[in-house]
This record gives structure tokens, C-alpha cells and sequence, in this order.
């Protein structure tokens, strides 16, 4: 049904290219205005240049849509120079006559004014280029330069008023390039020209961190995202990531997968759900990454691809570590199964952690990633950001399906339960280590805050780590509380102390119990026998009276016969 | 086409080399008023100070827009100046005479 009527919305809508631009069809829902000048402004340096440039290459090598590239700033071999490095030919595209670039020189030292004139010249020159080819794209690479160039302003703002109507009439979608002015968008105030689609580039450093982010500020006719997109430059050029196009409708899955710790698996009832999020919080040296390392075993054994980006340790030195309680990871990372992506959180900013996951798990196509710790990308950005960033990431891996082990590292006993991050409202399944501190010993305790689905174990495991891996023990829980390490032992040998002392008390009263059993079923017998010889006295006494009843009535009946009574009256 | 036509008249009132050549060239989109008046006053002001040593050829871009790119016409008009050397460019209709005569760095007494 939302897909039919989208799609309506789509055939009613302005007509749009695409520019093909990772992102940026999505959030303008089909590109810039077909046939009509889009905008885009931005200060120096944030990517107006490559943005546009994308739009033309995209338009000629993917839609059939020729394109000129009219540079008021470059030269043209600066320009193809500059997009050689993101894989553009520009000569073989001119060559083929799908792109062509023109460079318009406005040198204001050798231009002397006199007099009215007006900017025939350049629309001679464009419309001469755009007819040449059949362009469909055109580019206008800081038209501003020719108010450095031209000094009657007046004249060159009525021109480009005409220029773009101009443009309008030929039919092609144009995108003009300006410089950000103080407090406006375009310093010559462009934007009062460009009505239909105006595009904002920024790019911004935060404590030493550079973000560049995108925004639509007017799109007229048609509905757009509205918030400020973070995007990215690199080796494949331009990308933005849209961060509310994904919605809450990713597949879900109901088998479940181990989590590489058995016991941990029964109290999860059976492991996690596939796709689902995982995450480990602790404090430092909770065991955080050696759980992490197990969900990472349990994947390989699987025969699945598990993908391990390291934030804080380099790949070497976590597998010499879980080498050493037991896991062995380098035959799976020999068999391709496991990946270790290690690099440090601050070394790029948030969004290109975030374009860098999204293209290796890609490529890599993992069933797990595990990212360890994200309590590291706070570093690289601040809370808010590594909050939306999050954000993004877990609805991106779910959306792919992926399980997703996410490890925190908490400081304090006090706010175990809230992560600095806030994205415990995101995860699906939350495991907490902690350190409980008990008879001057540190032990490792382990439980499941939450599981989305699952009926879990509500026990506080204990949660030790060995030359074989991690186990789970049950914790001592009595009278004096939760006892863990060398206090659980020693309470457990209390108290099988205390059991054998109960067990000798207990035999010790069963034996006496049984002395007098004994005794009393001897008296009870005795007894028995005694009123056994009574009853049989006292049946004697009854048939020796009954005898005697018997010889007196005989003697009565006797004396009767003697005296003659009636027959009639003898009874 | 180009129009290309030179005037000579043995008039030496101006300073610089007065044997120097101007060779001006003229740029027009069409029969506009600016590019008449642009024109009407190049002739004007060449005859004057120029006289006798001048070539002015006037292009019109709506029929060879291909002419457009060589010397970077942007504006219309545009009078540009390739002899002598450095090319000097002035644009509009011209009709300031001081203006245009220090555009083409012609030294008058």
C-alpha cells in the first residue's frame, strides 16, 4: 500500500535526475530538479566542485545525460587532475563526447569597463557548448568569480536573473556552484535567484575532527529530508548517509546463535537471535573483548563471516591475548572467515567510521560485527553525535540482518546501568560484566540486564576466565550475600563442613530413634501378649457361665416335667 | 563573417611609440544598440588617436559562437586589444572616451 502511494507521489512530482550519488536520491527522492538550476553552496573546500562534478560523470557514464562542465575557478586539466584521483576520466568521456569541460577566464586585471554591456558573451558561449553535444547536464563552477571580475554589479545581476531563466528555457538541468557568505547562504545572495533547489555543504571541526554535512534547505515542489546529512569524500568519491531513511521495518529472524559460551547460551535460552544487537558493557578488564572474541569463535565454527573492528588494540595483539585463555583465532582469519579492521577512533571523523563499516560489511558481507569498544568513538566526535552515529550503525546492521556485538566500557560502579552512549533503548540483548570486589579480591560477575524475546536467567553468574576460555559458575548467594572467587570457595568448604557436621548429628538421632523404636515395639508386644492371655481368661469365664445357664435351665426344665405343668404355659 | 577593415590617416597627435599598430577587435552578439553604439565609438575614438595605424574587426558572436572561447568573451561587447602586447580587454559600450583610451593605454597629450 505505502509503496503504491509513494509511487503515485513519485509520477506526480517535478520530474528529477539522478544524480547517482550514494544518499543523495534517496533524501531528495530522485535527484536535483530535471530541467531547472539546483543550487549548492557551501564554503571553500567542503565539495562543491566534486559534488557537481559527480552529478555530470554519474549523468553521462549511468543516464545517458551528456554534460558540460563550465569552470570559472579551475583550469580544465586542474579539474581533470583533481577527479583522476576518484577514478574519473574526463579526457575518455570527452572523447566520447558525453562531457565536455569549459573553462571561462575572467581576468579582472586585463578588463577595463566603460559604459552599458551585458553577458551576451557567456550565453553565446554556454549555449554554443550545450547545443554542441546536446547537453542535458550542465555545471557552473562559481559563477560568482565574475563579480570579481565584472565591477558593475548592478548589470551583473540583472544578468544572471536572465541567466538562469536562460537555462531554464533550454531545458537543462544546471547546478550552479557559490561561496557561503557571512550569514547568508551565497555571498552575492545567489539564492535569490535559484528558487527551485538549494543545497547547503558544510564542513565543520569539531575538537580537531572535521564533519562535512549536507542539507536541503528548499526544494520546491517536492518533499525532502530535512535534517543535516553527514557525507563523505573518498577514494570512491562523494556519499551521503542518510540517517532516517532507514525505518524500523528490517526482517527479523527467530533462530537463534550460540554466543560462543555455553552456559551463556542457557541463560539466553538457547543464545541470541540472529540480526539481533548485542551489547557488552563492563568496566575495564571486566573481560569485555574475550567475550567478544568468543561471539566472534562461535561465528567462525558456524562457517560464517565475522567482521572484528578493533578501536583500541591492533589485531596481533588480541589474538595473542585469547591465545592465551584458550582461543585460537588465527586459523579462522587464515581461512578468511574473520576480519580484523583495527584503527584508531580518532584518526577519521564519526561519519567516515561509519562509511568505512558500511562499505566493509559490503564487501565482506559478515553475519557478526563486533565493534570494540564504542565507547571510543565519544573521542572522535562528541556524545550526540556518537549517539546518532550509533544509531545509524545499529539500524544499518540490522537492516542487513547482522548480529552486531556492541562492547561498552563503563567507568564507575554507579552508572553500570546507563551507557554514556544511551543506546541501551537500541539493543536487543544487554550483557553486563562486572567486577564485584569482595575479601580483598576482584571477581568477574556477569548477567543478562535484558534480552528482547528471551526468557533469561535473572542469576548473577560468576564469570571466570581460564587457560581453556570463559566459564560460568553460579555465584554463591546465602546469608551473607553474594560470594564470588576464593570467598565462594572458602564458603563452600564452610558449609560442606557444616553439611557433614549436620549429616553424623542427623544419623546419630536416627540411630537413637531407631534404639527406641526398638524398645517400644518390644513393649507394645509384650503388651499384646498380655491382654492376649486376658482375652483368652475372660472367654473361658463366659463359656463356663454359659455351661452353667445351660445345666440350670436343664435342671429347671427337669423340675417342671416333675410337677406336671401344661404343655400350654411352659413358656 | 568578420568584418575587417583598416583606416589610415597621417595624423600623429598621440604619445607612445606613434608607430605602434593597434589591432582591436571587436566583439558583438547581433545589430544590438550597445553594439552599434560600441562600435560608433571605437571609430570615433580610433580615428582620433589612432589614426592612419589601426585594424578593427568586428566579430559577431550569434553568428560564430565558436569565437567566443579564444579570447574568453564573457561580456558584450567587448573591445579587445591584441596588438600591442599584453592583450587589454574592454568591455561596454564605450562611451566613456578617458576610460576607454586608459583601457587601451593610449597616451594622450
Amino acid at each position: 500500500m505505502a509503496d503504491t502511494r509513494s509511487d503515485d507521489r513519485q509520477l506526480g512530482s517535478l520530474p528529477k535526475a539522478l544524480t547517482g550519488i550514494d544518499g543523495l536520491d534517496e533524501i531528495t527522492q530522485g535527484g536535483f530538479p530535471q530541467g531547472r538550476p539546483t543550487l549548492i553552496c557551501g564554503s571553500a573546500g567542503c565539495g562543491k566542485t566534486l559534488l557537481s562534478m559527480e552529478f555530470l560523470v554519474h549523468g553521462a557514464m549511468r543516464y545517458d545525460e551528456p554534460g558540460i562542465f563550465f569552470a570559472f575557478e579551475e583550469s580544465s586539466e586542474e579539474l581533470k587532475e583533481n577527479v583522476r584521483s576518484l577514478g574519473f576520466d574526463l579526457d575518455k568521456l570527452e572523447a566520447e563526447g558525453k562531457l565536455l569541460v569549459d573553462h571561462i577566464h575572467v581576468e579582472p586585471s586585463e578588463i577595463e569597463e566603460t559604459g552599458e554591456y551585458d553577458l551576451e558573451g557567456l550565453f553565446i558561449r554556454l549555449g554554443y557548448m550545450i547545443d554542441s553535444i546536446g547537453a542535458k547536464r550542465v555545471v557552473l563552477d562559481t559563477l560568482e568569480t565574475l563579480f570579481g571580475g565584472l565591477q558593475n554589479e548592478a548589470i551583473l545581476r540583472a544578468e544572471l536573473r536572465r541567466l538562469f531563466r536562460w537555462l531554464k528555457d533550454k531545458g537543462v538541468t544546471a547546478v550552479i556552484t557559490a561561496e557561503r557568505g557571512d550569514g547568508t547562504l551565497t555571498r552575492q545572495g545567489l539564492e535569490e535567484y535559484v528558487s527551485d533547489c538549494v543545497i547547503l555543504l558544510d564542513h565543520r571541526v569539531v575538537d580537531q575532527t572535521s564533519t562535512r554535512r549536507l542539507r536541503i534547505v528548499k526544494y520546491r515542489g517536492t518533499s525532502h529530508g530535512t535534517n543535516e546529512y553527514p557525507f563523505l569524500i573518498d577514494e570512491d568519491g562523494f556519499s551521503v548517509l542518510p540517517v532516517t531513511s532507514l525505518g524500523l521495518s528490517h526482517k527479523v529472524y527467530n533462530d537463534r546463535v550460540s554466543t560462543g559460551v555455553s552456559r551463556l547460551d542457557t541463560m539466553l535460552s538457547g543464545g541470541i537471535y540472529r540480526g539481533s544487537s548485542v551489547l557488552i558493557s563492563g568496566t575495564a578488564g571486566s573481560g569485555k573483548s574475550s567475550l567478544s572474541a568468543h561471539f566472534a569463535k562461535a561465528t567462525c565454527e558456524r562457517g560464517e563471516r565475522c567482521l572484528y573492528m578493533s578501536f583500541e588494540e591492533a589485531p596481533a595483539q588480541i589474538k595473542r591475548n585469547m591465545k592465551s585463555i584458550g582461543l585460537d583465532l588465527q586459523p579462522w582469519e587464515d581461512q578468511g572467515l574473520l576480519k580484523f579492521i583495527a584503527t584508531r577512533p580518532t584518526f577519521h571523523g564519526l561519519e567516515m567510521h561509519l562509511t568505512e563499516i558500511h562499505k566493509l560489511v559490503k564487501r565482506f558481507q559478515p553475519t557478526t560485527v563486533i565493534i570494540d569498544p564504542i565507547s571510543n568513538f565519544i573521542a572522535a566526535g562528541n556524545v550526540r553525535e556518537a549517539q546518532a552515529m550509533l544509531l545509524r550503525l545499529v539500524d544499518f546492521l540490522k537492516a542487513q540482518g547482522i548480529t552486531a556485538v556492541f562492547v561498552n566500557l563503563t567507568t564507575g560502579q554507579v552508572d553500570q546501568e546507563a551507557t554514556d552512549m544511551g543506546i541501551s533503548s537500541l539493543i536487543d540483548t544487554w550483557i553486563l560484566l562486572r567486577d564485584i570486589e569482595l575479601g580483598g579480591e576482584r571477581n568477574r560477575g556477569m548477567y543478562v540486564l535484558k534480552s528482547r524475546g528471551t526468557a533469561h536467567s535473572n542469576q548473577i553468574r560468576e564469570f571466570v576466565i581460564d587457560e581453556t576460555g570463559i566459564d560460568l559458575l553460579d555465584v554463591y548467594v546465602g546469608p551473607a550475600g553474594v560470594l564470588t572467587g576464593s570467598m565462594r570457595t572458602q564458603q563452600e568448604a564452610r558449609e560442606a563442613a557444616e553439611k557433614r557436621a549436620r549429616q553424623l548429628e542427623a544419623d546419630a538421632r536416627k540411630r537413637a530413634l531407631d534404639r527406641k523404636r526398638a524398645a517400644l515395639e518390644a513393649q507394645i508386644l509384650a503388651l499384646q501378649a498380655a491382654f492376649d492371655a486376658e482375652e483368652a481368661e475372660a472367654a473361658q469365664v463366659r463359656d463356663e457361665f454359659a455351661e452353667g445357664e445351660r445345666i440350670l435351665q436343664a435342671s429347671r426344665d427337669d423340675m417342671a416335667v416333675n410337677r406336671r405343668m401344661d404343655e400350654d404355659h411352659q413358656r | 563573417m568578420s568584418d575587417a577593415f583598416s583606416s589610415a590617416a597621417p595624423d600623429d597627435t598621440m604619445a607612445g611609440d606613434p608607430n605602434e599598430h593597434f589591432q582591436l577587435r571587436l566583439y558583438v552578439a547581433g545589430q544590438t544598440p550597445k553594439s552599434v553604439r560600441a562600435y560608433e565609438n571605437l571609430k570615433k575614438i580610433c580615428e582620433e588617436h589612432l589614426a592612419g595605424r589601426y585594424t578593427i574587426e568586428l566579430i559577431d558572436l550569434l553568428k560564430n559562437p565558436q569565437l567566443a572561447k579564444g579570447d574568453e568573451i564573457v561580456a558584450i561587447p567587448t573591445l579587445v586589444r591584441q596588438l600591442p602586447h599584453p592583450i587589454r580587454k574592454i568591455i561596454g559600450d564605450l562611451s566613456n572616451t578617458d576610460r576607454t583610451l586608459v583601457g587601451l593605454q593610449i597616451k594622450v597629450n
